[in-house]
């Protein structure tokens, strides 16, 4: 149990810190003007990732399940410009009804 | 426009926060079946606060893949918060501590609704966001932990398809430029050409780097 405790202490502490990096060491100041491109892209690029891992990564290789059917579902809602939590939902049940019936 | 308000961001995680709910408590029961009691369960997730990181960790221990391991796993799969927060951070005001405590409702999802569609992010969304999802999280491991397998597998419930879903439905917006689209297509690319050879968290952080097409000289 003790080993437990230090993994859950050291992973907190260093989760804390990551997540501090921008606000205590930048906080309440405008990043440098330059640097302006590239924090706009961050977004762009880091949430296209986490659509790619969150849809397709597993354990050091790449799954294609029923998470794809349930993506497909998605975009159909986007397409009819649903609002996010009707977008959400699609994925959701798509995903559920092809796991049930496979 | 009115300024925006604290409900406002919890508005907009609502869609998400059932599933951190239930992802929360398939958490609890994950590290009570490796060993991790209910109160070290929850205290983890009000520390860490970060899924993906705390899943590797139990999943890591309950294989006997040894502490380091464990802690190497969660801290790669949490280094993209570095960049993500250096996103935000002109957000953050006041003392040190305030800055400190008010970062640590960063997560994925709070982060990706905080962005405006003028492109710049918004303190107050991202705050509402991450103190409904903290709060879901948190609840959910408890109930998790202590309550045991009752509430089934969000897998059963296709709820691990609401992820990308609900990053898609935030992208989609961002990508109205074409440099915006480039930096979505080389992010996304690096980070599928990299999930079968990294450890998961990697792919992520590598990805962060297509933003480096916006480079100026200063």
């Amino acid at each position: 149990m003790t080993e437990v405790w230090i993994v859950i202490g050291v992973v907190g502490a260093a989760t804390v810190a990551l997540k501090s990096v921008g606000p205590v060491l930048l906080g309440g100041r405008p990043l440098p003007e330059h640097l302006d491109d590239v924090v706009s892209l961050l977004a762009p690029a880091v949430l296209a990732a986490l659509v790619v891992t969150q849809l397709v990564g597993g354990d050091r290789e790449i799954v294609l399940d029923a998470r794809l059917v349930g993506l497909a579902a998605a975009v159909v809602a986007l397409l009819l410009r649903a609002p996010l939590l009707v977008v959400v939902i699609a994925a959701a049940v798509a995903t559920a009804a092809v796991r049930a019936l496979s | 426009m009115n300024p925006t308000r604290y409900r406002d961001g919890a508005r907009a995680i609502a869609p998400i926060a059932v599933a951190a709910v239930t992802f929360g408590a398939s958490f609890g029961v994950l590290a009570r079946s490796v060993g991790i009691d209910a109160l070290a369960a929850t205290v983890m997730s009000a520390t860490t606060f970060a899924g993906s990181a705390q899943f590797a960790v139990a999943s890591i221990l309950g294989t006997s893949g040894g502490i380091a391991a464990a802690i190497l796993a969660a801290t790669l799969l949490n280094a993209r918060y570095a960049p993500i927060s250096v996103s935000v951070a002109p957000l953050f005001e006041g003392g040190k501590i305030r800055r400190l405590l008010e970062a640590q409702l960063i997560v994925d999802e709070s982060w990706a609704v905080s962005r405006r569609a003028d492109g710049r992010f918004d303190r107050r969304l991202l705050i509402g966001a991450g103190l409904v999802l903290y709060v879901s999280w948190v609840t959910g491991t408890a109930l998790g932990s202590i309550g045991g397998e009752a509430l089934g597998d969000p897998a059963d419930l296709g709820l691990d398809a609401a992820f990308p879903a609900l990053f898609l439905a935030l992208l989609i917006p961002q990508v109205r430029s074409r440099r915006a689209l480039a930096a979505a297509v080389l992010g996304g690319t690096v980070a599928l050409v990299l999930i079968p050879f990294t450890p998961a968290g990697v792919p992520i952080v590598a990805a962060a780097g297509a933003c480096m097409i916006g480079w100026r000289r200063p």
